[in-house]
Formats: structure tokens, C-alpha cells, sequence
């Protein structure tokens, strides 16, 4: 896929990322402090955040598959965003609940709040690849003591 | 005296900030996912970057999977970063207003070349560590609140509703925990 893409591949994805960006910062979320009043019960906006950017993506996860077989740009089939369920949604979804609790932060709002200034939020960006770092060693040494048989070195 | 009737006074209560930033917000972020859907058929999350571009200094098998998509994980990510700043440059710069934006009252501005920016009063520390488990989390949960939040929630998946629901349930806990013992902001 990597080797002949499409040459507008990349600048709809920038496109895209603009827009979403933009969409964070007009929506306040990428302010910790505003998703922390919500997570506390002082101002439930950031429902219409999720639900209302749920509501116009699903329009198009639903509509396009009917419409056309697969994506211009790629050649992807269109399909929904449907990932299996095992014990790791919950654990990992626990775990990500402390970290957004505690500091009011997510993936996507702590690049936007980058972007709106916030060079505070590099402490956050940081905390993040240290986590998927120390996530992703853990699960590589596991898959390769899964793999490999026991007694390999 | 007029007072407003009793489910405005509700929605003030509840929505002290008012709608329209929120929803018009959303629309926008809903937006951008549906741009790069109806180009590419990929429904993008925001949290695999931080995997896919650990690919680029670290050779673990978990982080080279993700080797084929590092490249344009980097562009949506600037794009994102970018659009907070287009944002910054206009609108909570005061260049273009509209009835829509309500700009709220947390943290601190600061200006530099004629452009607004807007800093943080959460506690390092907060964001540092809060940071790490999100980092982790996101990673074993298969995905954060655009990942689930809202391409999974948007494709009617049953995995990210659960997903959602458990992080949404644990953050409100932990929040009303950490306000409870006195940290703030």
C-alpha cells in the first residue's frame, strides 16, 4: 500500500488532521481543565464532543459501504471500525480512565492543545510514549516467549 | 424580574459554557474523521502515533507492525496539531468571531506575534503521569475517545462501547477522587 499511493493519499489525511484539530481546539478539549469540569459533574458539553462527532462519522460508516465498494485513494474496502472484545478493552480501557481522570488529557486533544499553545501539554506527550513504550516492550518480550519456545536463550 | 424558565436555568446549570463550542466542535472533529474515511476508508484514531512512531527508534516486534501506516500517522498527527493552531490563530486570537465560541475562562493566554495562545494551569505532574497511564491504556484498550470514542461509537461497535463506558466510568471515579483530596487545578 505504502509503495503506490495515491498522490492526494497524504494531503487528505493532513486535510483531515486539520480539520479534527481545529474541531479540538473550538470545542475547548483541548483544555485539560475542561475536560476535568466534566469528568467532575460542572459542565457536560463534552457529551456533544464525542457523541456529536460519533453521530456525523457513523453517518458516513454507514452510508458509505452501501454507496461504494472501496476508497478512492486506496482501494480499502469501506468497512466499519470493529475491533474483538477480550479482557484487554476492560483492563486497558481502566487503565486509560485513571490517566485521563488524573490529568484531564487524551491522544488526539494533546496534539491539538499543542497546537493552541499549550507547551505544558509536552509533559502529557511525553507521559504518553513512555506508556506505549513500556506497554509495547512488555507485549513484545510476552509474544516472544509465547513464540519462541521456552528455553530459547 | 423575569427569571427563565426552569429547564433553561437547568441547561445553565448543567451546561454553564453552553452548547454551541461543544457541538459545533464535535461536528468539526466528526468532520475531519469522515474526510479521511470517504479518501482513504481508514477510520483513524488519534493514540496508534504513539506506537507507530516509536517504530522509528525502537525495534520491538509490537512497534513494527505498525511500520507500513508511521507515515501517515505523522501527517494526520501535524495536521492535528496544525488545526489547534489555526484554530489559535483565529478564533481564540479574536481575528474571526462568532456567536458560536464561548471562550471560557481556564488557564492563560499569552501573545506572541499577534497570535493568541492559551497554556495549561493543570500540575505537571498531573499530565506527566496522567500521560503514562493514558499511554499504556490506550495501547492495551485498542483505542482512545477518537479510536473508540468515536470511529468505534460512530460504527456502532459493541467492543468500543464497552471500551468507552469502562473509560469513561474510571476517569469520572479517578477525577471526583482527585478533587475530592484537594488537587487542583
Amino acid at each position: 500500500m505504502s509503495r503506490n499511493r495515491h498522490p492526494l493519499f497524504m494531503p487528505v489525511i493532513f486535510v483531515g488532521g486539520l480539520i479534527f484539530g481545529f474541531g479540538l481546539g473550538f470545542s475547548q478539549m483541548a483544555r485539560p481543565e475542561v475536560v476535568l469540569n466534566f469528568l467532575q459533574f460542572e459542565d457536560f458539553g463534552l457529551l456533544f464532543v464525542m457523541f456529536g462527532a460519533a453521530i456525523v462519522s457513523g453517518i458516513a460508516f454507514a452510508v458509505m459501504p452501501r454507496i461504494r465498494d472501496s476508497a478512492p485513494l486506496t482501494g480499502n474496502r469501506y468497512e466499519r471500525r470493529l475491533k474483538p472484545f477480550d479482557r484487554n478493552v476492560l483492563i486497558g480501557g481502566a487503565i486509560f480512565g485513571v490517566g485521563w481522570g488524573l490529568s484531564g488529557i487524551c491522544p488526539g486533544a494533546a496534539y491539538a492543545s499543542l497546537g493552541v499553545g499549550n507547551v505544558t501539554i509536552l509533559w502529557a506527550l511525553a507521559g504518553m510514549f513512555l506508556g506505549a513504550y513500556l506497554q509495547g516492550r512488555w507485549r513484545s518480550r510476552a509474544a516472544s516467549t509465547d513464540t519462541v519456545a521456552a528455553g530459547a536463550d | 424580574m423575569v427569571t427563565d424558565p426552569v429547564p433553561l436555568q437547568l441547561a445553565a446549570e448543567i451546561f454553564p459554557n453552553g452548547i454551541s463550542r461543544y457541538a459545533v466542535g464535535g461536528l468539526l472533529v466528526g468532520l475531519g474523521t469522515v474526510v479521511i474515511y470517504l479518501g482513504t476508508g481508514i477510520p483513524a484514531g488519534a493514540s496508534t502515533f504513539l506506537e507507530s512512531t516509536l517504530s522509528y527508534v525502537s525495534g520491538q516486534s509490537r512497534f513494527q507492525q505498525y511500520v507500513s501506516s508511521r507515515d501517515w500517522r505523522v501527517v494526520f498527527t501535524l495536521g492535528i496539531i496544525l488545526g489547534g493552531l489555526a484554530f489559535a490563530a483565529t478564533i481564540q486570537s479574536g481575528v474571526i468571531t462568532t456567536s458560536l465560541y464561548q471562550p471560557g475562562t481556564t488557564g492563560e493566554l499569552y501573545e506572541i506575534g499577534g497570535v493568541t495562545l492559551w497554556s495549561t494551569e493543570v500540575q505537571a505532574w498531573r499530565l506527566l503521569v496522567g500521560g503514562v497511564f493514558v499511554g499504556i491504556g490506550t495501547r492495551i484498550g485498542k483505542g482512545c475517545t477518537s479510536g473508540h470514542g468515536v470511529c468505534g461509537v460512530g460504527s456502532a461497535s459493541k467492543t468500543s462501547l464497552v471500551g468507552v463506558v469502562t473509560f469513561l466510568a474510571v476517569a469520572i471515579a479517578t477525577a471526583q477522587v482527585v478533587a475530592a483530596l484537594g488537587v487542583g487545578p
